[in-house]
């Protein structure tokens, strides 16, 4: 029986009407996770009318959609404040113009706050880029370790030692060397977004590594052997043979590396400052109003999403990669 | 954020055309050595020049009295001198400090303690220079429900059947006794080392007859628990409630919103303001890096300038404008309280146990009794108490507490931008002191909770008044 999918339906329209046996998979596949989320929010509702504590309730499901609601508000507000600024500037430099045509006049960028939105897009961009760099990285290194059995031995006990380390030990050492060496009058990027990508690249770094290392050292003898055989060049040997067999286990690390990415990067976000989804839950939690809870549980659940998105979409790249296409993929 | 990134390209070009066009800098001649003829040297109307740095990024911390900086922004005062600040809270005190210093920030909201600590080297090292006090007063201590019941014992009632205030330390020493006796660790909660929290809650403490600890930075001890009868640590100011609930901290010296925070969750009971340890006691200054302000001392005057039309709007008319500066203060990007917490205090009330609310229309004062104007006596008070507990190692001639006062603070650069606001209209020259005559020193003040006189051309004399604390060359 064929799966029902998009290509088996261009293909032969005439089985768009699915089998009652499709129906009960695809109904399976809808309801079972629905009918879960359901519970698990009726749980929550009763749970957090439970938890009252004199530091404040623990949000419910309805308090955390009216914190949603709200800082959509606010991030409309704000792009309205903003338009105001362009507009008093421009009033501003006309009254300038005025007076002396030749002045230069510019338009500066908004200095309102950033909104969660904007938060939001700053870590997007902060995880991507410390992920790109860690794999870049990561990559070759690990390629390098599972292919020479003595570099593996020198170099191990270092990758074993620097694993553990959390983010918030490397924080103070990277916020340090940023100030010292990152010395410039008008700097492309800023020093906080450079400290949580680097601290986010030291942590998810590992993964990867180990990851390509094993899958690089468990190559099929029968691929090595066609490749001694022809006498390939190293280079070769590495894209066509080594690479595409490795890539199962590669892919799993880059997905462990960039869930571990999301994960630190919030924490480094907390103390480096960086304007993310990290600031926002410590402001939040210095704030310490009633609302407070409510959008701390609103980030906590758009960076579970995010992170969940995230996976997804490596997912999919991984399927759109690799090889075999009858592999099973989750 | 890539607009951000384009616009830094577009602005640096202009921006040095822009300077050499206009050419002008300020040009006040420095003439006599005596600090009233400095301060005197006189500013023509209209000739402080553009900022050389319009786009600037403060730092602050979510306390009440960060009022100054979100008034101006609001307020749009900063844009009237020309100035785009965008002002971002900060996770710490220490984060604070460490990103003016290297430039991440161009200057901050700080403890006044905060520039004098830095450039005498106790913590990281730098010099930074204030020119602006925020505001006066504006702390509270906070005691956990368990502790004042025991306080309470002790404490006189008067006639309406409330505490008598102000509540001092003598009361807590019973309390302070018996939990040494039982073995506990009788341990207090401030926000940080140089913090004027630190410095009351001392102050506090000893008045009453408990000792709070010694440092001992040259033998690598900054605990300040040597000899201590309490232990006082750093804890956040957000962390403060949740750290006492716990049982970690027996009580708290905070600013708002923290104290009325406790009173309203019910953790906790404010026992005195210190408004009440020493009447209007300089609180938060407007910190930048010296460094900073000799590159651009343009912006620096023009950012006072903002700073103090923000403060006068927020005393203006016996507080008028106070429940506006609530309604700012309250938003998530500011203090982020609920209005109804910030409110009391800002409005002149101060909630003590649950339902005994006084009036305490001083409690937060940002400009009236000159509270604009750094001081150098406020400087050599906070030198004092650091030599006191020991944070100064050595024993100091008074020369060197002058010195470093004047060093950090800077009444002169405050001084040209108060003339220059007279000079457009915007102030009148009786809001400020009389810059001809003042010398930075306040006439000796006697209003502290032990009644003892502070001089502040004599700190080593004052030193000498107080029964617990570091005299002449001692060591802890």
């Amino acid at each position: 029986m064929k799966a029902l999918t998009l290509s088996s339906i261009s293909q032969n329209p005439g089985r768009l009407k699915p089998t009652p046996a499709q129906l009960a998979k695809l109904g399976r596949a809808v309801l079972l996770p629905l009918i879960a989320i359901s519970l698990f929010l009726f749980l929550w509702y009763n749970a957090a009318k439970l938890i009252d504590t004199s530091l404040g309730q623990f949000p419910g499901p309805a308090e955390v959609w009216e914190q949603s609601t709200n800082l959509v508000t606010e991030h409309q507000q704000e792009r309205q404040r903003e338009v105001a600024f362009v507009a008093r500037q421009e009033v501003r430099n006309a009254q300038i113009l005025a007076r002396n045509p030749e002045a230069d006049v510019q338009i500066r960028p908004y200095t309102g706050k950033p909104t969660f939105i904007d938060q939001v897009g700053t870590s997007l961009i902060t995880v991507l880029s410390g992920f790109l760099l860690a794999s870049l990285i990561a990559i070759p290194l690990g390629i390098l370790i599972g292919l020479n059995e003595s570099v593996y031995t020198a170099v191990n006990p270092l990758i074993q030692l620097f694993k553990p380390v959390s983010p918030l030990a490397w924080l103070p050492l990277v916020t340090m060397v940023v100030s010292a060496v990152y010395v410039s009058d008008d700097p492309a990027f800023s020093k906080s977004f450079i400290t949580s990508m680097l601290t986010v690249l030291l942590c998810c770094l590992w993964p990867t590594v180990i990851n390509t290392a094993v899958g690089v050292s468990n190559v099929s003898k029968d691929l090595l052997n066609v490749s001694q055989v022809l006498r390939l060049p190293v280079l070769t040997h590495v894209f066509k043979i080594i690479v595409p067999a490795s890539l199962p286990l590669m892919f799993t690390g880059l997905r462990l590396s960039l869930g571990i990415a999301w994960m630190v990067l919030i924490a480094a976000e907390m103390l480096a400052q960086s304007p993310g989804l990290g600031k926002f839950v410590w402001d939040e939690f210095q704030n310490g109003s009633s609302n407070s809870l409510g959008r701390i549980m609103v980030a906590v659940l758009v960076i579970g999403f995010i992170g969940f998105l995230l996976d997804r979409s490596m997912l999919f790249l991984q399927r759109s990669v690799s090889w075999d296409k009858s592999a099973v993929l989750r | 954020m890539n607009r951000r990134q384009v616009f830094k390209g577009l602005i640096f070009t202009p921006l040095a055309l822009a300077m050499t066009l206009a050419g002008c800098g300020k040009e006040a001649p420095k003439e006599a050595s005596t600090p009233a003829a400095e301060m005197a040297a006189p500013v023509t109307a209209g000739t402080i020049g553009p900022a050389e740095k319009p786009d600037l990024k403060f730092g602050f911390i979510k306390l009440t009295d960060m009022a100054p900086l979100a008034v101006a922004y609001e307020k749009r005062f900063f844009e009237d001198e020309g100035l785009y600040v965008t002002l971002e809270a900060q996770a710490n005190w220490k984060v604070l400090l460490d990103r003016v210093i290297d430039g991440q920030l161009d200057g901050a909201h700080m403890l006044a303690g905060q520039p004098l600590g830095a450039t005498i080297g106790f913590g990281t090292k730098a010099d930074i220079i204030t020119a602006f006090s925020m505001d006066l007063n504006g702390n509270g201590i906070t005691v956990s429900n368990a502790v004042w019941e025991d306080m309470k014992k002790h404490i006189p009632m008067g006639s309406d059947g409330k505490p008598v205030h102000p509540i001092k330390a003598d009361y807590l020493k019973p309390v302070v006794e018996a939990y040494k006796k039982a073995g506990k660790p009788f341990k207090m909660g401030m926000v940080f080392p140089v913090s004027t929290h630190n410095y009351e809650l001392r102050y506090w403490l000893a008045a009453g007859g408990i000792h709070p600890g010694y440092y001992a930075p040259d033998k690598g001890d900054t605990s300040g628990q040597i000899k201590a009868d309490a232990l006082l640590s750093v804890t956040p100011p957000p962390q403060m409630p949740a750290t006492m609930e716990a049982g970690t901290i027996h009580g708290y010296c905070v600013g708002e919103p923290w104290n009325q925070q406790a009173v309203f969750k019910g953790i906790g009971v404010p026992v005195i303001t210190d408004y009440e340890i020493w009447k209007n006691n300089p609180e938060k200054v407007f910190g930048v890096s010296q460094a900073w302000a000799d590159k651009n001392p343009n912006t620096h005057i023009r950012v006072v300038k903002a700073m103090i039309r923000a403060a006068k709007w927020l005393d203006e008319n016996n507080n008028a404008n106070r429940p506006e500066a609530v309604n700012i203060l309250s938003k998530p990007n500011y203090v982020g309280a609920d209005e109804a917490v910030i409110a009391n205090s800002m409005t002149g009330t101060f909630e003590y146990e649950k339902g005994d609310k006084r009036a305490v229309p001083d409690f937060n004062v940002f400009f009236r009794h000159n509270a604009t104007y750094p001081y150098y006596s406020d400087a050599v008070w906070y030198l004092s108490q650091m030599r006191r507990w020991g944070q100064i190692a050595e024993a100091k001639p008074d020369s060197w507490y002058m010195d470093m006062a004047k060093k950090v603070y800077r009444p002169d650069i405050y001084a040209q931008a108060a003339q220059a606001l007279i000079a457009e209209g915007k102030m009148s020259a009786t809001d400020f002191p009389n810059f001809v005559t003042e010398t930075g020193f306040k006439p000796p003040q006697s209003e502290f909770i032990d009644n003892i006189t502070f001089d502040g051309s004599k700190p080593n004399a004052y030193l000498e008044q107080f029964k617990i604390g570091l005299k002449g060359s001692a060591k802890p």
